[in-house]
């Protein structure tokens, strides 16, 4: 990391208000007291139930919901600052771009360039040049065929891909993907798993995936689990799956492998030499071979 | 076949095929030449790619489509022998499709549930005892009954769904991806639910799901569909096994069989039937207790 | 299946008809509807049945799809035909049943009356609906109605709030058919009993598709604002709309083609209406 996080948070919190019967209102805090740091191209995976307050963190980072008390600097410039203009919260848009849940609901165009387009347009570029945006955002994501489709002809995984084309084209730095893979089919999660990792590792793009699937979570540098509005873990995946007991207490999975040896681990069985198991192991290969010295 | 074989199965379906479209450019064929059953009492989970016919397959079971050839026979009846009975059929195979949150609609989910039963004509009493049942099979508080269903979480409001299903008291209950969408412990919360009503109830539950590890875990039998035919079925067991023609059609197996293999091809001498944790975890713990009592000795 | 019906009518193509600019077709369109409703006499139809049939053919869209599409106005034009076949009054009498008289200037103002409503048909979708994208259709009239926007009158607004429409009609239509399906099986008949046992059967179906349909408009609001949008102000487009010499050429036609009815209007009047 060099010089400033490009995300930078403190103290966050933020409440909605909800109205009571009797036309009273009430607080009900959604996160509480968050601070952390995220640099520049770094991958990180946010994970947490639902509910658990990790998609109302992503609307904070891009100012669609406004935090009611606490810091949120984007590229060392304080967002949260009253005196922003209107101006440049487009621009903290533009840098981070977001992909939602529903591929339906966020495509806006009849035509799937048209869509990729609508980005560019909004920001005013001259068409030449939203023209090639829009060729290339396509050629990343692998749907340059589909130029002409229609969205409604397309798999989940392909609107999801023509998605982040729109917001590719807007040559973001950071792009949140809030729960982008939770309605997709196991091949239609792999497409998009696929294009986030390689936009995160070809293109130096700063990526958080908000997710509650853990097998997704292990593909970051970085995990960060959130429970009740709170940061409740953060670190490297193996680091955060190392604590079994404390994410299936917060309703949270861990890869089968981990589980497997946790269990073991518990059980009381040790390795040959007489030291613990491995923790926060996650791919089956290394479990095999903890498994092949115990055998 | 003998009259036992044929009572084996409360669904049956025998040479069915069904085309979208038909006489249209838009023609495609979704299911050729279905011959499969649904064994009385058991909880079957059908597998396969989005395309595979899955969905096809699920809507055919309550008669919402009709082949175009073969038949499908429920209770070794041709649920199309009178098609003006097919509305008899869809309450004896309760379905419960994709995001069923979606269908909810009532002003309290207490009516919600009794929408189903209602339509049966069912006495006000009786409607009363299975909505309660049902709320309780998936864990619904009794306090939610004159809530609304809109104000209820995302994980409630599914199970608001699946009750008013569960309430019509289906013979066969069919799920069509009924935790897509929900995080790990909603889907605990509602597959337990389905399983544990299945277990009291000695119903037969048909669930479809791109979830290996969830299929493992609750069902008893497994249809693994490809390209509009059956491509397997048996048990968990039987189906996991064949590893290599699962992945040869593009589907996963649970991760801790791919570790089991894994091991297996270091030269570890083990028992490959091995699909679940618990599973897992008593195969190794009896092995490293023989290979310590066969060292002692 | 409901979602097996055909949205819009446009049949995608490269005629030179497909290839104009959609505003030099609005403004075409519109010529040519004054005209119909201008022409008076037997010539002056003759003219514009034959630009007509030389137009469909310059679409290249095949004759049966065009004559489809003129089968849900079957009722309108046997009521014209009878309407006017019966009703009008003349001196040449032709036929008579009891009190039915038939003259014939009857048959004359049936004949052109349902020339008229075909060829208006026929013309405005050649020219406009099958051949221009609905999306071509919407920039078009946003660009045409821009002057408007001085009046303060929300162009924009409206084509985007035309564009979205037209983006959602087909998964609005495709969830119409999932949730009906899934009324079905809990046992909702559609098919059966009087007009209110059905108006009430559609309840179950109309509620969830509002709810899902106001869902879908917050998130698209909300992902639409992620993507910058502020409205129609320092808003550019990736297709520019330019008018090219095909849109000349076919002006200059026009041109030809309103002076020929015109003539026949003035010095060939016969049989005239």
């Amino acid at each position: 990391m060099s010089g400033t996080p490009f995300i930078k948070a403190e103290n966050l919190c933020f409440s909605y208000s909800i109205a009571e019967d009797g036309g009273l209102r009430r607080e009900l805090p959604v996160i509480k007291n968050v601070s952390f740091e995220i640099g520049r191209g770094d991958f990180v995976a946010i994970l947490g139930h639902n509910g658990s307050g990790k998609s109302t963190l992503a609307k904070l980072l891009n100012l669609i919901l406004t935090p009611t008390s606490g810091k949120i600097y984007i590229d060392g410039r304080d967002i949260t600052d009253p005196a922003i203009t209107e101006d440049d919260i487009f621009e903290i848009r533009r840098k981070i771009g977001m992909v939602f849940q529903n591929p339906d609901n966020q495509l806006v165009a009849t035509v799937v360039e048209e869509d990729v387009a609508f980005g560019p347009e909004n920001l005013g570029i001259p068409p030449e040049e939203i023209r090639r945006r829009v060729n290339e955002a396509l050629a990343i994501v692998g749907m340059s065929a589909y130029a002409r489709h229609s969205p409604h002809q397309l798999s989940g995984g392909q609107k999801q891909r023509v998605a982040i084309a729109g917001i590719i084209a807007m040559l973001p730095e950071c792009i949140v993907f809030d729960e982008s893979t939770s309605m997709l089919d196991p091949s239609g999660r792999k497409e998009v798993m696929n294009t986030i990792v390689s936009l995160n590792r070809d293109r130096g793009i700063t990526v958080l995936h908000i997710t509650h699937n853990m097998d997704e979570a292990v593909l970051a540098d970085r995990v960060i689990v959130i429970n009740d509005g709170e940061i409740f873990l953060d670190g490297t995946p193996r680091e955060v799956f190392s604590h079994v007991g404390e994410l299936q207490s917060v309703g949270l999975d861990v890869p089968q492998v981990t589980e497997l040896l946790y269990e073991l681990s518990v059980d009381g069985i040790k390795m040959p030499d007489g030291s613990p198991l491995p923790r926060g192991v996650l791919s089956e290969e290394e479990g095999a071979e903890i498994l092949r010295a115990l055998l | 076949m003998s009259d036992t074989s044929s009572s084996k199965y409360i669904i049956e379906l025998k040479n069915v095929s069904f085309v979208y479209g038909e006489g249209t450019p838009f023609r495609s064929e979704a299911l050729t030449d279905v011959s499969v059953g649904i064994e009385r009492g058991t909880v079957t989970g059908i597998i396969g790619h989005t395309g595979s016919g899955k969905s096809t397959l699920v809507q055919l079971l309550n008669g919402l489509i009709k082949p175009q050839s073969g038949t499908v026979l429920l209770d070794g009846r041709d649920i199309w022998a009178d098609p003006k009975k097919i509305g008899q059929v869809r309450f004896r195979v309760g379905l419960v499709f994709q995001y069923p949150e979606y269908q909810l609609f009532e002003e309290t989910v207490w009516r919600d549930i009794a929408f189903g039963p209602r339509n049966m004509g069912l006495p006000e009493d009786e409607i009363k005892r299975r909505v309660s049942e049902a709320m309780a099979f998936v864990g619904l508080d009794e306090k939610l009954a004159d809530a609304s269903p809109f104000e209820l979480s995302g994980g409630q409001k599914r199970r608001v769904a699946i009750a008013g299903v569960i309430a019509m008291e289906p013979e066969v209950l069919v799920l069509d991806e009924p935790a897509a969408g929900l995080d790990p412990m909603g889907r605990e919360e509602i597959l337990g639910g389905v399983w544990s009503y299945q277990r009291r109830k000695k119903s037969t539950v048909v669930i479809v799901s791109h979830s290996m590890e969830d299929m493992a875990r609750f069902c008893d039998r497994l249809i693994v569909m490809c390209g509009g035919r059956v491509s397997m079925t048996g048990t968990c067991a039987d189906i996991f096994r064949q590893a290599d023609r699962l992945t040869e059609i593009g589907l996963d197996i649970p991760q801790i069989t791919r570790l089991i293999f894994a091991l297996k091809a270091r030269g570890v001498d083990i028992d490959t039937d091995i699909y679940t944790i618990d599973r897992a975890k008593a195969v190794i713990e009896e092995m490293i207790k023989q290979k310590r009592s066969g060292s002692r000795c | 299946m409901l979602k097996d019906i055909t949205l819009g009518q446009f049949f995608p193509g490269d005629s030179p008809l497909h290839k104009l600019d959609p505003r030099t077709k609005l403004i075409l369109t519109t010529v040519y509807i004054i005209l119909v409703f201008v022409a008076r006499g037997a010539p002056g139809f003759a003219v514009i049945l034959l630009f007509t049939l030389a137009m469909i053919a310059a679409s290249k869209i095949p004759a049966k799809i065009i004559l489809r599409g003129l089968r849900p106005l079957v009722f309108i034009i046997t009521f014209t035909a009878i309407i006017n076949l019966f009703w009008t009054k003349g001196e040449n009498l032709l036929f008579r049943l009891g009190f039915i008289e038939i003259y014939s200037e009857g048959v004359l103002y049936a004949v052109l009356m349902v020339l008229r409503v075909v060829l208006l048909l026929l013309g405005s979708s050649v020219l406009l609906t099958y051949t221009t994208s609905p999306i071509a259709l919407t920039d078009g009239l946003e660009q045409l109605l821009s002057p408007l926007k001085k009046l303060r009158v929300p162009v924009h607004e409206f084509a985007m709030m035309m564009t979205i429409a037209l983006r959602f009609i087909p998964t609005l239509i495709e969830e119409t058919d999932k949730i009906m399906n899934a009324q079905k099986a809990r046992g909702v008949d559609f098919s059966s009993g009087g007009i209110i046992r059905r108006a009430k059967a559609l309840i179950p179906i109309l509620i969830p598709l509002f709810v899902s349909a106001f869902r879908r408009a917050d998130e698209l609001a909300i992902a639409m604002e992620c993507r910058c949008y502020r409205g129609g102000e320092g808003r550019t487009r990736m297709k520019v709309l330019k008018l090219s010499y095909r849109d000349l050429v076919a002006s200059v036609i026009f041109v030809f083609f309103t002076a020929a009815v015109i003539a026949a209007n003035v010095f060939i009047p016969w049989l005239s209406v």
